[in-house]
Order: C-alpha cells, then sequence, then structure tokens
C-alpha cells in the first residue's frame, strides 16, 4: 500500500459519492454545482492514471465550460426539480 | 478471498466505472427533470472515459488491464523495465481519442441544454412526465 494508491481510493470514494449527491439532489443549482466537483475529481484521476493531457482538457472543457453551460441553461428555466 | 481483494483492488477503477455507469443510467432512466437526465448522460460519459483510460495504464511493467492476472508481466522488455523498477509506457492511443470525445460530448451537452430550453420556453416545464401528457 504506497501513498498514491490511498490517495487513489480516496478520490475514487469521492467521485462516487459526488455522482450519488449530483443524481439525489432536488435543487438544480446545486446539482449543477456538485456536477463540477465531481469533474475535477475526474480530472485528478486521469492525472493518477497517468493520462495528464486528458485530465487537463477535462478540467477546462468538462468542468469549466459544461458547468457554465448549465448555469445559463438554469438561468432560463426553473431552479426546482419537482 | 484475500487474493480475490487484491484482485479486485488492482481492478478499482473497472469497479467505480461500473458503479458510475449505473448511478448515470439511473438518472437517465428514472428521473424526470431534462437537466437532471442531462447530467446522468454526463456522468455516463465520464465513466466511459474512465474505463478507456484505465485500460490505457501500464503500471511497473504489469497491465492492469481486466483480463490480465496483476503480476503478470506482458513481454521481455516491460519485465526489464520493472526489473530496473522504472515505469513502463502508457499506451497513447485512448488518450488521444478521449481528447476527441470530451469536446464532442461538451457540444452533445450544448445542444440538449438549448432543447431544453426550448422546450421549457413553448411548455413552461421541464418536466417529462407533465410534457407527455399535454395535447396538441
Amino acid at each position: 500500500m504506497d501513498l498514491v494508491l490511498i490517495a487513489h481510493l480516496i478520490i475514487l470514494v469521492f467521485l462516487v459519492c459526488a455522482a450519488l449527491a449530483a443524481v439525489i439532489s432536488k435543487d438544480l443549482l446545486e446539482s449543477v454545482i456538485i456536477y463540477g466537483a465531481y469533474s475535477f475529481t475526474i480530472a485528478i484521476t486521469y492525472s493518477i492514471l497517468r493520462a495528464v493531457d486528458v485530465a487537463m482538457t477535462e478540467a477546462a472543457v468538462g468542468a469549466g465550460i459544461s458547468s457554465i453551460l448549465f448555469v445559463a441553461a438554469l438561468s432560463r428555466t426553473k431552479r426546482r426539480e419537482d | 478471498m484475500i487474493g480475490f481483494l487484491r484482485i479486485l483492488l488492482s481492478r478499482i477503477d473497472y469497479v467505480v466505472t461500473v458503479i458510475l455507469f449505473c448511478i448515470g443510467f439511473y438518472a437517465l432512466v428514472v428521473k424526470s427533470n431534462l437537466i437532471k437526465k442531462i447530467i446522468g448522460m454526463n456522468i455516463v460519459e465520464t465513466s466511459v472515459y474512465l474505463f478507456l483510460i484505465a485500460s490505457a495504464d501500464i503500471r511497473l511493467g504489469a497491465a492492469t488491464k481486466f483480463w490480465a492476472h496483476p503480476n503478470e508481466v506482458l513481454n521481455a522488455a516491460e519485465a526489464a523495465h520493472a526489473a530496473a523498477g522504472e515505469l513502463a509506457m502508457v499506451n497513447p492511443i485512448p488518450s488521444a481519442l478521449i481528447l476527441t470525445a470530451i469536446v464532442v460530448s461538451v457540444s452533445v451537452t450544448a445542444i440538449s441544454l438549448s432543447l431544453a430550453v426550448k422546450i421549457y420556453e413553448n411548455y413552461g416545464t421541464l418536466d417529462t412526465r407533465k410534457i407527455m401528457r399535454l395535447k396538441g
């Protein structure tokens, strides 16, 4: 058990929790923000798996532009899910 | 049992891939809100990327491919690398393909969200069950 493996396991547990929270949450803005955190966490996972180019693209595009698109769509629609 | 746990731990990325795929597919099928469905679609996409990236990673000469034994060494060159304590090469093809797939997934997300906004402007709701009940 080296330190990288322990960090990897913690990050994977956080990844699953973030995905669950993004799906379960009733507030859509909260869900989108948790999805941004999920995107950054999976970017860290890619860099641990030594695909650094994919990690940088995911952090810039997945977490940045996707979150902006989601928030822009939410500002034109309803925030609550019902 | 210990051997099974060791094999499971060496393939933990694939386990997480399956869990993330199930969570995203649940959101895609069960949730009735359109924005929530798009978030689920994004989670499914990232789980597939995680699967491909994990299959490209080769640690200490032993492939973490899901069909190989954790201590199995692929060929003599990687065995020499592992004996010298060096890291073996990472397969570059999946990361090059996934770079393209991430950009495609963002454009798919953008057009889905624009369609959801148009649906909200026309029908006044994002709930698919209410939209199905509307007539005309």
